[in-house]
């Protein structure tokens, strides 16, 4: 390509040079080429699809989304009913998705930077445990794991008349774990507004003390004053509501169950310990990795300048790790949604398993496969859309 | 250089997979809705009856010591093997799941579904064609002895294990909300998974067709511990179904299960098929093929078709007896016997 770009050549040529030589047509032709190229791959699919959906005679049609579901769900956030439509069902199943994903991201995050720090421990044995943690996690496929853990919740816990009882009360048997839940009483919104506006105020109080504390070099103490924030003023939403914005639901042995607070299903917590565990163990070591790719020469830097050690880790050593730790942890976070859909398994109704019985009750493979598709695409893109901004803000600023 | 390289690579690649992925699908056309006769010539073709079947339920579907496929629904598959392409052994089993025996028949992947599948409407407009009941099921519920329970009405609050994708699933919904009673289902795809968590405790009852009940039971740690309730709270017609499109293959099905039916109620056996081709009722004759014809011509079988599958898996009867009778489960036959002797086992005449 050189010589055509080279002055000499095109002195030779004279302005006019032939179209097939012309590098810029080329490039535009290729681009041309290869767009026509794959748009018509992509049609060939589809037309293919559709014909053979056509043959095979299975709709397309979406209608039977709002015909009555008629099949049991274990556990629904919403009230659920059999006589609800498909979608209703649908929409159950999506619930209890984001239900275990986001509590299982939550631990998993926590579990995995604590094991992550152990693998960096200059204690032997605490490194080593993580490291066989680590390990073990990583080498097991997570379906066996969640089969063990399921039935260890099902064989391992006693029946509901010998729960394990601890302190809450919180029930532990084979039917679950029941949780003392609490729950508004009438008086209770005065609190709940108070927790709100706390965390609003706190965190108002915060970034705009840190600016100041930032622009001025003075001291601001934001990070007590946003905690005082958050203490005081729940304290006086909790005196406003007469002392008593919520009551605990407890759980009772009421026939064959417990009845009231807050049940959590022992294939739910099978699924949740699972993921967690199985996720951690990654996370783990993409937190190491992070920590680790964080030059030495900085924390001598920062010795030297006269940090202590919080202000090290706060100021140099996490700010710079995160920058190498967001980008894996949120393919993490997103496998651990995708993974949870290996309930299917174990019986927790989440959209993969309301999806596979939609399919048998109401026969349209084809549209539920798009629709458990397009909701998966749609929280993974929701997921790395949001990590995705604060994985610009945290890395470097050029200047 | 190398972004013009990047760019060859890629586009290659995605020709490879676009390529890989029309390929499945021109595999798939296999599978497409068939004509008339279209499934009987890939039959033939194939040397080989495709099957969907389960492994997991003792009576009508489990593998023996030598992993051989044997069962109630299983024999069926033999004797349309026998029927068509005269042998037993040219079956090849799929084990679908509860789930996944709606869309295997949908797109043609089994040439046959033959897994106690309830035969009902919505199943027949939307999967394919039930033929003809091969064995009439109820709905119930196993409890274990020591709940004490002998009603459905006690059974408020429980919670119940069951198989999803099931009509037993929608049953068992139907008859709580009829009564206004409360239920926590918990579902699993695999029935494995559904009855060795019942059996853990972690329900209160399990509920399918009776005959998997029973079937279950006798596999339990402590049969004696659990008891079938004397309630029946739906009809549960087991019936074989077809790919819809050929009519043939349909109609060749039919004639098979009349075909073991009758058998039975002429009294022609495993045993005596041979000596019954040469026997004076002209009814037994026919239906072996020996004398006259009974449409085996039109549907493409050999004049002895029912002679080879009675002489492969024995009559409806034989069936009954070696899977779940006295050889099997020990199930009473109940409603499945013949219309002769007051069931409701009954086949067109084969004229």
């Amino acid at each position: 390509m050189a010589p055509e770009k080279s002055p000499a050549n095109a002195i030779q040529a004279g302005s006019q040079i032939p179209l097939w030589r012309d590098e810029r047509v080329l490039r535009i032709f290729a681009q041309i080429v290869s767009a026509i190229v794959v748009i018509g791959l992509l049609l060939l699919a589809v037309i293919n699809f559709l014909n053979a959906a056509e043959q095979r005679g299975l709709s397309l049609d979406f209608g039977f989304l709002g015909e009555a579901a008629g099949f049991p769900i274990g556990e629904s956030d919403i009230p659920y009913d059999p006589s609800r439509s498909f979608l209703y069902a649908f929409i159950v199943g999506v619930l209890n998705t984001l239900k275990v994903s986001i509590v299982g991201i939550f631990f998993a995050t926590i579990l995995g930077t604590l094991v992550g720090i152990a693998r960096l421990s200059t204690n032997w044995l605490v490194s080593r445990m993580a490291l066989v943690y680590t390990e073990f996690h990583r080498n097991i496929p997570l379906l066996v794991l969640l089969l063990i853990w399921f039935s260890f919740f099902i064989t391992g816990l006693p029946d509901v008349e010998g729960s394990i009882v601890l302190p809450g009360p919180i029930y532990l048997n084979q039917r679950g774990i029941q949780l003392t839940w609490p729950r508004l009483t009438p008086q209770g919104a005065p609190f709940v507004i108070s927790i709100l506006l706390a965390i609003i105020m706190a965190i108002l109080a915060w970034v705009y003390l840190r600016r100041y504390q930032e622009r001025t070099g003075r001291s601001t103490y934001f990070a007590f004053v946003s905690l005082g924030l958050l203490i005081i003023i729940p304290i006086i939403g909790f005196i406003l509501s007469k002392g008593q914005p919520l009551q605990a639901d407890v759980p009772v042995l009421d026939g064959f169950n417990f009845v009231g607070g807050y049940d959590l299903s022992p294939e739910f917590a099978a699924l949740l310990v699972g993921l967690v565990t199985y996720t951690a163990a990654f996370i783990a070591e993409v937190v190491r990795a992070g920590i680790q790719a964080v030059d030495r020469g900085q924390l001598e830097a920062a010795r030297a300048i006269g940090l202590n050690y919080s202000q090290l880790l706060s100021l140099v050593i996490i700010p710079q790790a995160l920058r190498v730790i967001i980008p894996p942890l949120i393919s993490q976070y997103l496998n651990l949604t995708k993974n949870s859909s290996l309930a299917v398994f174990i019986g927790y109704p989440e959209l993969f398993f309301m999806g596979k019985t939609t399919i048998n009750q109401a026969g349209r493979a084809v549209q539920v496969i798009i629709l458990i598709m397009a909701v998966y695409l749609s929280i993974s893109l929701l997921t790395s859309f949001i990590l995705n901004i604060y994985n610009r803000r945290i890395q470097i600023v050029e200047r | 250089m190398s972004r013009k390289l990047l760019i060859t690579v890629s586009v290659f690649v995605l020709i490879a997979i676009f390529a890989a992925a029309c390929g499945t699908s021109d595999g798939g056309t296999e599978g497409t809705a068939a004509g008339y006769g279209e499934i009987v010539n890939r039959i033939k073709e194939r040397d080989s009856v495709v099957c969907g079947s389960r492994t997991d339920l003792a009576g009508f579907g489990e593998l023996d010591a030598n992993g051989r496929n044997v069962g109630f629904d299983i024999d069926l598959c033999r004797a349309l093997a026998a029927a068509l392409l005269g042998d037993p052994e040219k079956v090849e089993f799929v084990a679908l799941s509860a789930a996944d025996r709606g869309p295997a028949l949908q797109t043609g992947e089994v040439d046959v579904l033959s897994r106690n599948a309830t035969w009902t409407t919505t199943r027949d407009a939307q999967w394919g064609n039930f033929t003809s009941v091969w064995y009439y099921d109820g709905q119930g519920f196993m409890v274990p002895v020591d709940s004490g329970i002998t009603d459905i009405e006690q059974l408020d609050g429980a919670t119940v294990c069951v198989t999803s994708g099931t009509t037993t699933e929608t049953n068992l919904a139907d008859a709580f909300r009829q009564r206004g009673l409360e239920l926590t289902a918990v579902t699993f795809e695999d029935t494995a998974t559904v009855y060795s968590t019942y059996e853990e405790g972690r329900c209160d009852a399990t509920t399918s067709d009776k005959s998997q009940l029973f079937a279950v039971r006798g596999g339990f740690a402590n049969p004696d511990d659990h008891v079938i309730l004397d309630i029946t709270i739906s009809k549960e017609p087991l019936t074989p179904a077809v790919p819809s499109g050929d009519d043939q293959w349909f109609d060749i099905v039919k004639s098979v299960i009349f075909g073991l039916i009758n058998a039975e109620e002429l009294g022609v056996t495993q045993a005596n098929v041979e000596q019954m081709k040469s026997s004076d009722v002209i009814k037994i004759k026919r239906l072996l093929g020996s004398e006259g014809e009974w449409g085996q011509a039109d549907l493409g079988l050999p004049a002895d078709a029912v002679a080879k599958a009675v002489a492969a898996v024995g009559n409806y009867g034989e069936i009954y007896e070696r899977h779940l009778g006295s050889g099997g489960l020990n199930l009473p036959r109940g409603v499945n016997e013949l219309w002769t002797n007051g069931g409701l086992i009954y086949a067109p005449d084969q004229k």
